[in-house]
């Protein structure tokens, strides 16, 4: 059994109640995927499965066996960042950092789910393609929360580069 | 409190009165800022364009390491056991199934918790910062519902968190007082804050009130808040030697090392406390239950420990705003002028801190009129401390006045921003000193114009678009310019060849508001030297000096620090040049540092590299620690930053469903230091009182003390969607009074926002809500 993470495979936890999160932070000490809340509340854990945005504090380890998952320590290549964490410090789309990983990998799964013509609650056309309006990606990345009030910032990062 | 700890606040409290009396009176040059800071009049420097954060590639890459990510050999993992009573004590404590529990190292209790003094509680010292005077975990008394009563050790988490599942703990409850009722019924008390009544008369306010041709006369309630910081509170603890070392979330680094060692009776340079990155504090990232807790337990057990405290946890054990009932009475003249001002009211704590939330802070600068009569009451109920909440006072104080005098705006039928425009005060309201800088009227006027205010029907109701009432409301909002003492700065210049580096270290906490990036640009400027060769280190108990993240004061603390640091080092660096230098013979005052050396003020051909300097006293470095000048300018002058918040809501006549869908602050704050970064600030405090408009309330169970929405879940922020495009703007134009000409702009964004969308909602709807959230079953 293996978990491949950012193009390495590792081995699952042992302990079967191990959280994905917790098995990326604790164990492979990949702390840039972020616990806030550990009830899918927040989004601040979000990584990619396979493409896919999931909240790994709702994920059990031993259940990605043989998928292939991409964190924030994944995206950039090297000292070139991913255009996306790019735009966040370019639109100052963060204060303290901690929701940051967790709506960059969001914003990458949400922008595939967009390609895909995945509707969500504002799209007026539901088997259409998706354009991702301002509203369009408010609406769909309102499950990554963020207290320090960078949303506006977060937003145009998104419109600019993955949307 | 302390009958010991009332006396010293008495005692402070008296100190303040006649330093007030004073102070006022000096000459202006005596005064901090007094002689304004020369960086002021620079103007073609990197002061006011917009620098991107120094650790922003950090962040974007989840390398920026926060403080449950750092990690010790043979480290433990911590859970919590909460108590579900409100008062009373622990009865038994079965703990054989935790302790026999695969995993578990420790089980602690008060029965076997190694003995600590009480957490200094704020204000008894000038570096304390406990949250409260209670014992933590030193014997079975229960004070709050949610009080930690046991702590669990495992290998790893999930082996702790199971074990505390299995503690049995029974327990004993008594009486206690859980409802507003009942803490009135048990008596209120005059509020003390930081040594001072919280109390204003002038005049005959009640008199001139019932006289007044026109007035408003309201109740208005704020619900209790949680700061909600998206990084759980956390502590990654070892005893090191004879030390304690913590790697913390902290916005009080050195106060909270301090505090902490007190507890184990350690001195303040035996506690190594580091929080380089904090995930949001808002007043919350403070000395807790948990940080003892840990360490406690980790002595225990002979090894480090990890503390994290869950979701949940940060709802038991860390206090947020408390809630308020407020008075606000107006009377005025049929031409608008303000006969009498009455703000009084309601704030609840414990009886085991001293917060009362300071709801007339704001009332006593904002407007002018012939008599004042404010008070703040405060009555004790049996809860876990509440605490400073950004914009503590404020935010829910400029709630009450400024729906208040929209209120009276419509009954006087004339427009809210020129009967705010109608009411400026001169000078002081209260105290009768002169503003250091007050320019509300143009931050008013700029954003009445970009808002497009001009010509608004002040009729409510009467605007449709299909199902959606449409209406518009503006507020003001202030917060103070504060200085705190303690604050040091050490600034080192290292050789580099023909070059130097500098390196700037002060006690400060980075939560994100740009802090690092800001002390680089002004301390660049300072030296006379480009950014890149400038090095800052903060968030370390190490580095001299306390400085706090709070109160909006900390680029000031650090700016007169480093203004002090600045003038010792170039003293020093005259010595070091002597007699062969061009600079022979000039004295600190006649030089100012440029272009990497210092050059005579007059005379700029008169100058001398840095490293030319060190290179000829054939040294590799210098290095000077300074403390700011004492913050007497706060008597001096009145100061205080100021915003105008306009907003625009759309309420759905058929649910009550309310949006804001323009929102706008204008800012009177001095000079802006980091447009990049302030244009955030602003807006991350506007969105936080959207969250108090729309949504924001920790709901209590007054039938026993416990709260019901401990979770992201259940206690509603603002998300995406329900924020929409923030234009902020600012008036930009410097303090005369204060290092760099700026003023503190963290908390300024919260204020006014609240009121100012309760008054779009009464323009659009004819609904008057004068207790938050304003939730869609008070517009149905």
């Amino acid at each position: 059994m293996s978990i491949v993470v950012n193009g390495l495979a590792v081995a699952p936890p042992g302990d079967p109640r191990v959280s994905l999160l917790d098995h990326l932070r604790e164990t492979l000490h990949l702390t840039g995927t972020k616990k806030g809340c550990n009830q899918g509340a927040c989004g601040a854990c979000t990584v990619l499965v396979d493409g896919e945005r999931i909240l790994s504090c709702l994920a059990l380890a031993v259940q990605y066996d043989g998928r292939d998952i991409t964190t924030i320590e994944g995206l950039a290549e090297g000292d070139a960042l991913h255009p996306l964490q790019a735009a966040f410090i370019e639109h100052d789309g963060f204060q303290c950092g901690y929701c940051t990983p967790g709506q960059i990998c969001s914003a990458i799964g949400m922008a595939a789910e967009a390609k895909r013509g995945v509707p969500s609650h504002v799209s007026a056309d539901l088997g259409g393609a998706v354009t991702l309006t301002r509203e369009e990606v408010q609406e769909r990345m309102s499950g990554n929360l963020c207290r320090c009030g960078a949303h506006n910032g977060i937003i145009d990062a998104i419109l600019e580069t993955v949307a | 409190m302390s009958i010991v700890d009332d006396a010293k606040q008495a005692a402070q409290g008296l100190m303040m009165g006649a330093m007030q009396k004073l102070v006022p009176l000096a000459p202006d040059s005596w005064i901090p800022g007094g002689v304004p800071d020369p960086l002021i009049a620079r103007k073609h420097g990197l002061i006011g364009t917009p620098v991107s954060r120094l650790d922003g590639a950090l962040k974007v890459k989840g390398a920026a390491g926060f403080a449950a990510e750092y990690r010790f050999e043979n480290m433990a993992y911590a859970a919590l056991v909460y108590a579900p009573i409100a008062r009373g004590r622990v009865a038994a404590i079965d703990s054989a199934a935790a302790e026999a529990a695969p995993g578990v190292a420790l089980v602690m209790t008060h029965l076997n918790a190694p003995r600590m003094k009480n957490m200094p509680v704020f204000g008894s010292s000038p570096n304390a910062v406990g949250p409260h005077n209670l014992p933590v975990l030193q014997d079975d008394r229960i004070h709050w519902n949610g009080q930690p009563v046991a702590c669990v050790l495992a290998e790893t988490q999930e082996q702790a968190d199971h074990a505390a599942s299995l503690l049995k703990v029974t327990y004993d409850a008594e009486p206690s007082t859980t409802t507003v009722a009942g803490a009135v019924a048990n008596g209120t008390e005059q509020a003390m804050f930081f040594g001072q009544p919280l109390r204003n008369d002038v005049g005959d306010a009640e008199a001139l009130l019932a006289k007044a041709p026109v007035k408003v006369d309201q109740t208005y309630r704020t619900p209790r808040h949680n700061h909600n910081p998206i990084e759980p509170h956390a502590a990654t603890i070892a005893w090191v030697e004879d030390g304690l070392v913590i790697h913390d979330a902290s916005q009080m680094v050195s106060q909270q090392a301090e505090s902490i060692g007190a507890v184990f009776g350690l001195a303040a340079d035996k506690v190594r406390l580091t929080s380089p990155y904090v995930g949001g504090g808002f007043g919350s990232k403070g000395l807790w239950d948990h940080q003892v807790i840990g360490a406690a337990a980790a002595k225990l057990a002979g090894r480090p420990v990890r503390i994290t405290l869950s979701r949940e946890g940060v709802y038991r054990t860390v206090g947020g705003r408390t809630l308020t009932e407020q008075r606000v009475a107006i009377g005025a003249q049929q031409d608008g002028t303000f006969d009498a001002i009455v703000h009084t009211g309601l704030s609840v704590m414990t009886p085991h801190n001293n917060m009362p939330e300071p709801f007339i802070l704001g009332t006593r600068c904002t407007y002018a009129a012939r008599s004042f009569a404010l008070k703040v009451e405060v009555a004790r109920m049996n809860m876990l401390a509440n605490t400073f909440m950004r914009a503590p006072g404020e935010a829910v104080g400029t709630f009450a006045l400024e729906v208040a005098v929209d209120e009276l705006a419509v009954e006087l039928g004339i427009d809210p921003v020129e009967l705010r425009i109608l009411n400026e005060p001169d000078k002081d309201p209260l105290s009768g000193v002169p503003f250091s800088s007050r320019h509300i009227v143009t931050a008013w006027r700029q954003g009445a114009a970009r808002f497009g205010w001009a010509g608004r029907d002040p009729r409510a109701g009467v605007r449709r678009e299909g199902e959606w009432l449409v209406g518009t409301g503006c507020a003001t909002g202030t917060y103070p310019y504060y200085r705190m003492p303690g604050a040091e700065a050490r600034i080192t210049l290292t050789r580099d060849g023909d070059a130097v580096r500098a390196q700037v270290e002060v006690a400060a906490a980075e939560m994100g508001m740009g802090t690092s990036t800001t002390t680089a640009i002004v301390a660049a400027e300072r030296l006379g030297l480009p950014i890149e060769q400038v090095e800052v280190g903060y968030g370390d108990s190490a580095i001299p000096g306390a400085i706090m993240a709070g109160g909006s004061q900390q680029t000031a603390a650090i700016g007169a620090a480093v203004i002090a640091a600045h003038n010792a080092l170039v003293a020093d660096l005259l010595k070091l040049a002597g007699n062969d230098s061009p600079l022979a013979g000039l004295s600190a005052d006649e030089v100012g540092s440029i272009d990497g050396g210092l050059a005579s003020r007059t005379d700029p051909a008169r100058r001398e590299s840095y490293a030319s300097i060190l290179s000829r006293a054939q040294r590799g470095s210098v290095s000077v620690t300074k403390a700011g000048s004492m913050p007497l300018e706060l008597m001096h002058w009145s100061m205080h930053s100021h915003s105008a918040i306009f907003c625009e809501v759309r309420v759905n006549a058929v649910t009550g469903e309310l949006r804001v869908s323009r929102l706008l602050g204008s800012f009177d704050c001095g000079r802006i230091l980091n447009p990049r970064t302030a244009a955030s600030q602003f807006r991350g405090g506007m969105i936080m009182g959207l969250g108090m408009a729309l949504m924001e309330e920790t709901q209590f169970d007054e039938r026993n003390g416990r709260i019901m929405n401990p979770s992201l879940a259940e206690y509603h922020l603002p998300v995406h969607m329900d924020v929409p495009e923030i234009e902020v703007l600012w008036t930009d134009i410097p303090d005369p009074h204060t290092p760099m000409g700026a003023h503190g702009i963290g908390e300024i964004g919260i204020t006014g926002v609240a009121a100012a969308v309760a008054n779009a909602v009464w323009h659009a709807t004819g609904k008057r809500v004068r207790e938050l959230p304003i939730t869609l079953d008070k517009l149905l």
